[in-house]
Parts: C-alpha cells; sequence; structure tokens
C-alpha cells in the first residue's frame, strides 16, 4: 500500500512539474530563500507574468513542428 | 540487446516477398538505440564534450526560478521531449514510405545515432556552456555576422514554407470531411474556455483544466459523428479553397490575441494529446504487431518517377525525413529553452541525445503504420489527383500502372470504414498515417471503432499543426520585427501594436501564398512544396551542425570535429543535391526550371499538358515552377554561405588561434548534487546521500 501510495505521489509531483503547475511555489521559494525582504507575487499576478514573458519573447516555450 | 538489434536488422535485411512483422522493425530501432546510447553517446558526453560535473551550469549560476532554474532531469526529458516532438517525425516518414520501408527505417535510425541525436546534444552542451544562448546568437559569435545573417535568414525562409507545407497538410486532411472539420473547429471555444478559466478562475490549475479539455476534445471527436449524420453537414464540408481563408483568417486572428487567451490553452491540450496518444501507438504497435504490407524497397526508389514526391532515392528519402533522423528546428530548442533549466552539464546526455533517440522511435511508428495498410490503398491516398483522376476507378487503373492492386469496391469500402466521403489523394501523410493508425487501434480494440481512432488521429494531429500556425507566426513576426527594427526604430518594440499588425499580417501572407499554392497546385501540392520544406530544414541543420563543428575547432577539439563534421558533409551533400536537382535537372518531374520551361512551350503551342486541364492551370505551373525553383536556389546559396564563413572561421582559427575569441561563461564550481542518468549510479546515491546529510540544496528524487 504504502509503494502504491509513493508511487501515486511520484506521479502527481512529475505531473505538477512538467505541467508548470509547480511554478508558482518553485518562484516563491526562490524569492523568499535569496531576496527575503521582497514582496511575493500572488498566483494570479504570478500567472499573467508568464503569459507576458510569452507574449513579449514568443521564443519563450516554443515548440518544434 | 545487440542481439535483439541484429536479429531485427537480419530479418528486415532478408526478407524478400514475403510479409514482415513489424515487430522485427521495433526489434531493429530499438536495439540499435541502446548500444548506440551506452556507447556512442558516452563516448561524446566524456571523451569529445568533456562534460563536467563540477561545473555550475546556468540553470544553478542565474537561479531566477522563472525560465532559469535547475530542473529535475526526468522533467526536463519530459518538457525537452514534448518540444522537439510534433507533426514532423510523423509526416516525413509516411510519405518516404513511397520508396518501401527499408530506406526509411535505415535512415531514421542511423540518421539519427551519428547525426540527428548527436547534433541535439552537441548544440546543448554549447548553449549550456554560454547561459543559454540560441542558435542565432551563437553563430553570430562564434561565426560572424555575414553567416549569423544567413543563419536568421535560413530560419526565417524555413519557417514560412514549414507553416505554409503544415497548414496544407491540415487542409487536405480537412477538406470535404465534416467530421474532421466540425471536431478541429471545437478547438477553439474548448481552448478559449480553458484560457479564461487558468485566467479569471483558477490561475496555474494547468493539470486540472487539461483534463477538462481532454474530456471535451474527445467528446467533440464523437459529436463529429453526429454532425457528419446530421442536417448541419453541409455546413462543415468546406472545398479545400474555403479552408485556406479560415486557415489564413485563423492564423492571423490567433497570432495577434493574448497568449493566454488561444495559445497557451491550446498548448496544454496538445501536449496532453501528443504524450498520450504516442503513448497509446507504441502500445498498439507492441500488441497488434501488424505485418507490413509495403514492399522493402519499391521500384520508386531507384526510377525516381513516384507519385508522392519526385527524384530517387538519394537524396529525396533523406530530406523527406527530417525530423526523427535529423532536425535542424530542433537546435532551437536545444540552445534557448532547455540549456536554462539543465542541473548538470553531464545530464545533456541523456537529455539531448535520448530525447532524440525517443523522438526518432515515433518516426520509427509513424514508418510502420504507413506501411501496415496496403499499398495500393496508400499510393490512391498520396498521389496527386492530377494523376489518378476523381473516381475511384479511374484511381484503380492509376494504381495498377504503378505496379500494386486496388478494385475500385475495396477504395470505396476503405473510405466507409472510416466514414469519409472519398480517400483518394488525401495527400499531406496526416490521412494515411490515420488510417494506419486507426488499423492498429482497432485490432486492439477487437475490429471496431475504426472510423473514431481515424478521426482521432486527424485530430491529434491538425490540433498541434493549428498550435504550431500560431506559435510559429508568432516566432516568425518576432524575427521580422527584428530585422525591420534595423530599418524602422519603432518595429523593435514589440509591442507596438501597429507594427505587431503588419508584421502578424506579412507572415502569416507569407505562408498564406505557399498554402493556396499548394492547395490550387495541378502537379499536387506536397508533392510541389515537400522537397522544398525538406530542403529548408536540412539546410538549419547544416547551420547547426556548421555551428557545433566550428565550436569545437575553435575549443581545441580539432580531433573530434568530424563527430559533427561528417554529419555536416553528409546534410550538405543531400541538401545541395537536392536543391541542386531541383534547379538543374532535365527531367521536368524533379527539376522546376525545366518542368517550367516544358509548360511555357506548351502554352506558346497553345497546347494544354495533363495534368494541367486548361491554360489557366498552365499559368498556374509555370508560375509556380519558376518560384519554386528560385527558392530552391537560394536556399542552396544560404548553406554554401553559411559553410564558407564556417569554414573561413576554422581555418583562420587554426593558423592562428590566439586571435579568435571564444565566448564561453567562465568556470564556476557548482555545489548541486544530481545524477546523470535516468537511475543513479552507486557512486551517485552515496553523493546524494552526503549532500542531504550535510544539508545541501537536493533534488527530489
Amino acid at each position: 500500500m504504502t509503494v502504491l501510495l509513493r508511487g501515486l505521489r511520484w506521479v502527481r509531483w512529475y505531473v505538477r512539474e512538467l505541467t508548470g503547475e509547480s511554478a508558482y511555489e518553485r518562484y516563491v521559494a526562490h524569492v523568499r530563500r535569496d531576496h527575503p525582504t521582497a514582496s511575493v507575487p500572488s498566483r494570479r499576478d504570478f500567472e499573467r507574468m508568464l503569459t507576458n514573458r510569452q507574449e513579449s519573447d514568443p521564443r519563450h516555450g516554443f515548440r518544434c513542428c | 540487446m545487440a542481439l535483439v538489434g541484429a536479429s531485427g536488422w537480419t530479418v528486415l535485411a532478408l526478407s524478400r516477398g514475403e510479409e514482415v512483422s513489424a515487430a522485427w522493425m521495433v526489434a531493429a530501432a530499438l536495439g540499435s538505440y541502446a548500444i548506440a546510447y551506452r556507447f556512442y553517446s558516452k563516448f561524446i558526453a566524456n571523451r569529445v564534450l568533456k562534460v563536467d560535473k563540477t561545473r555550475a551550469t546556468p540553470a544553478e549560476r542565474l537561479d531566477n526560478g522563472i525560465d532559469f532554474h535547475p530542473t529535475d532531469r526526468r522533467v526536463l526529458l519530459g518538457h525537452h521531449f514534448a518540444a522537439i516532438a510534433g507533426a514532423g517525425p510523423l509526416v516525413g516518414p509516411v510519405l518516404a514510405a513511397q520508396m518501401g520501408y527499408l530506406p526509411g527505417t535505415i535512415w531514421i535510425i542511423v540518421g539519427v545515432i551519428f547525426a540527428g541525436a548527436v547534433q541535439d546534444m552537441v548544440v546543448l552542451f554549447f548553449s549550456t556552456r554560454r547561459d543559454g544562448r540560441s542558435l542565432g546568437q551563437m553563430a553570430r559569435e562564434e561565426i560572424g555576422p555575414f553567416g549569423g545573417a544567413a543563419a536568421l535568414l535560413a530560419a526565417f525562409a524555413i519557417m514560412i514554407i514549414l507553416l505554409g507545407v503544415l497548414a496544407l497538410v491540415v487542409v487536405n486532411a480537412l477538406a470535404q470531411s465534416p467530421w474532421g472539420t466540425f471536431s478541429i473547429a471545437m478547438t477553439i471555444p474548448i481552448a478559449l474556455l480553458m484560457g479564461f478559466y487558468l485566467r479569471l478562475i483558477r490561475p496555474g490549475r494547468v493539470t486540472e483544466v487539461s483534463l477538462i479539455g481532454v474530456a471535451l476534445l474527445l467528446f467533440a471527436i464523437v459529436a463529429g459523428r453526429w454532425v457528419a449524420e446530421s442536417s448541419l453537414a453541409d455546413t462543415f464540408t468546406l472545398e479545400p479553397s474555403t479552408l485556406v481563408i479560415w486557415m489564413v483568417a485563423y492564423g492571423f486572428v490567433a497570432s495577434v490575441l493574448p497568449v493566454w487567451m488561444l495559445l497557451a490553452p491550446r498548448d496544454y491540450l496538445s501536449t496532453f494529446m501528443k504524450i498520450g496518444t504516442i503513448g497509446l501507438l507504441a502500445l498498439g504497435v507492441v500488441i497488434a504487431l501488424p505485418t507490413l504490407k509495403m514492399d522493402a524497397v519499391t521500384d520508386f526508389a531507384s526510377r525516381g518517377d513516384g507519385p508522392v514526391f519526385a527524384g530517387s532515392l538519394f537524396p529525396f528519402v533523406f530530406i523527406t525525413i527530417a525530423c526523427g533522423a535529423l532536425s535542424g528546428f530542433h537546435a532551437l530548442i536545444s540552445s534557448g529553452t532547455t540549456p536554462k533549466m539543465i542541473q548538470k552539464e553531464t545530464q545533456v546526455r541523456m537529455i539531448g541525445y535520448g530525447s532524440m533517440l525517443m523522438e526518432s522511435s515515433v518516426a520509427v511508428m509513424a514508418l510502420i503504420a504507413a506501411s501496415i495498410i496496403d499499398p495500393g490503398l496508400y499510393f490512391a491516398m498520396n498521389a496527386p489527383a492530377g494523376v489518378i483522376g476523381d473516381s475511384v476507378q479511374s484511381a484503380s487503373q492509376a494504381v495498377a500502372n504503378f505496379g500494386y492492386s486496388i478494385s475500385p469496391k475495396e477504395l470505396a469500402d476503405a473510405a466507409k470504414n472510416v466514414e469519409e466521403a472519398t480517400l483518394l489523394s488525401r495527400t499531406g501523410g496526416a490521412p494515411t498515417l490515420a488510417v494506419g493508425v486507426s488499423e492498429i487501434f482497432s485490432q486492439v480494440t477487437g475490429g471496431g471503432l475504426r472510423a473514431f481512432w481515424y478521426h482521432f488521429a486527424i485530430m491529434f494531429e491538425a490540433l498541434f499543426i493549428l498550435t504550431a500556425l500560431d506559435a510559429g507566426t508568432r516566432v516568425g513576426r518576432f524575427m521580422l520585427q527584428d530585422m525591420l527594427g534595423n530599418v524602422y526604430k519603432p518595429f523593435r518594440n514589440v509591442s507596438w501594436k501597429p507594427g505587431l499588425v503588419l508584421t502578424s499580417a506579412a507572415v502569416v501572407g507569407l505562408w498564406g501564398y505557399f498554402l493556396w499554392v499548394g492547395v490550387h497546385e495541378p502537379l499536387g501540392g506536397i508533392n510541389q512544396l515537400f522537397p522544398i520544406f525538406g530542403i529548408a530544414n536540412q539546410l538549419l541543420a547544416a547551420v547547426a551542425l556548421a555551428v557545433c563543428t566550428t565550436l569545437l575547432v575553435k575549443s581545441g577539439r580539432l580531433k573530434w570535429a568530424w563527430i559533427t563534421g561528417i554529419p555536416l558533409a553528409w546534410d550538405a551533400t543531400v541538401t545541395l543535391t537536392a536543391s541542386w536537382q531541383k534547379v538543374f535537372s532535365s527531367d521536368p518531374r524533379v527539376g522546376f526550371f525545366q518542368q517550367r520551361a516544358n509548360y511555357q512551350d506548351g502554352i506558346d503551342a497553345g497546347k494544354v499538358l495533363p495534368p494541367a486541364k486548361n491554360m489557366d492551370d498552365m499559368h498556374t505551373i509555370v508560375t509556380n515552377s519558376t518560384v519554386d525553383g528560385v527558392l530552391s536556389a537560394v536556399l542552396a546559396v544560404l548553406i554554401v554561405v553559411v559553410i564558407v564563413d564556417a569554414a573561413r572561421i576554422c581555418v583562420r582559427h587554426l593558423r592562428n588561434p590566439e586571435a579568435s575569441r571564444l565566448s564561453e561563461t567562465p568556470y564556476v564550481e557548482s555545489k548541486l548534487v544530481a545524477p546523470a542518468g535516468l537511475i543513479p549510479t552507486q557512486e551517485e546515491k552515496a553523493e546524494l546521500a552526503a549532500a542531504s546529510r550535510d544539508g545541501e540544496v537536493t533534488q527530489a528524487s
């Protein structure tokens, strides 16, 4: 049972990492660690910032044919 | 492993005139990949590149929590693979199957081992040493402004031709198909819904919104059948020229809308579908183990008069199959995105070489899917309408002239099985692949659901081609804005609205032109345009390999320059021979200018030459052949410019090593601990354990 649970937890971790769903948590951890005095954006603002970046340089996240 | 590979190759090589199981093809591929990965890629990583696990990567040094961040190697493998694998490895092998399954298989496997995977890995390595510089920047910095400009121009030209040809593939798949057209049309509202959900309701919850999207998508495929059988069918039964207008309009509107609205959600959808379908297909091939019905080598290989694309095996198989064997486009992913996320230099082997082997196996599966369908049906689907006519009788007759047989009834039944009005001249590869996929999947699902699987496969390809049209138009626009910015400053500001709209329209107009030409080409759009696309793609590979070779020489690895030098020489030979033949061949099926001359003579003599039906067709052919011929020549010149410029830099470096400048980022010691391969070695496990005891930052494992 614990093996199954661990397996499921790993899949969940992998999918969240692959889809970029965990990007916000990673960013918050980064800001708290490296810039403790800086303010942390809300998730909504963070996701907007990401799409704005792609808007200004479409090579972000570009895929092949 | 070696034994598995060897027996696979033996059976493929020795079987003549009997049906071979696809299992041997899979065995030959996997066995060869395993050996190549174990030995050749290790040799390149350790002896040639001398990857250094103590050297910090850009992800570690410049970690900003957004695009620069050390990413778990298994996640990055998934990322990189999803970014490089698209419609390319699915289309090329299907078209190349006209030469038989053997030439394609050999090129896909040998090509990836010695050229494609090497290119991806070496570019990834050098870009990682340069803070994730793009291929264009590296070309400019390491070769010079001249080679750099040629590389930029080449990338732009390729983008335009690529988008035109991909759009043509979709038009050919959707024309006269209300089921397909409806389900593809539904992807737009589904993506919009997902976009608004992510923006306004639950920001960042990608997995849940993608699951909702995929469920809706599957429903749209099922609903397509109801629409096709209802009174709405006429609304969604569109002529190719109407579809062209829709595609161009879509490309323009999508590319000027904000990213979050359409592009981002579409990207999630197509990635989910892509990984899911590729996984299903691999499973299906292994479970069903279909037999290959296509000849190992067809007569078209030597005669060069194949209906799918003209020209003989050499050089045309090698430009028709690009993605899967050697794809210049990958260099754009291997430089840029991935190097900013890699934890360790030692991982370039797994990410660069490994992902490309995975893509190659996708190409092998596409070739299998095309080779298990009846060859008669294959040629009826892939020959231009001008050659086989528009009735099942004329098609059956034409196929008999090619040396294969299929009765009119069998042709009609094949179309009925997948609930399409007709399968004749459905060129572009997507419908053929879809028939093959539906064959494999329906064998797994007990012979049923054939039509559903066909439309599932069409949806899957069209979905990411439409995403590519949007994303590609944006990248093309970005390049154009950059180029025009040199002439008129405001263009450089990418969010300057008039500039944005103007450049978007220009890019869409350019690929729209090729799409329009392809659809109205009396000689068959895919037949005429696909070789140019192949040449363009291999041109980009030449640029990438030239940059790699120059860097190997400049970084004191002259002894090992053949690692990319030989693939470069091969690629240049293939591409230049192909463009030479496309420009100068006296065979009107191959040489564009001979073609032009013949039809011009016809016009002068007042004669209509088949497959042209009237004088208008004759004039169309003359114009198109001229454009295509000039384009082939220009691409060839660009290749020569880049290679000559790179050679000049190499010679200069060898004469006077002190004078050349290598823009590599200085060494910084790494504090990260991370395994190099998929499974950590004993030594790496001990390092990981020690690091976590010391409280160092380690990655999840």
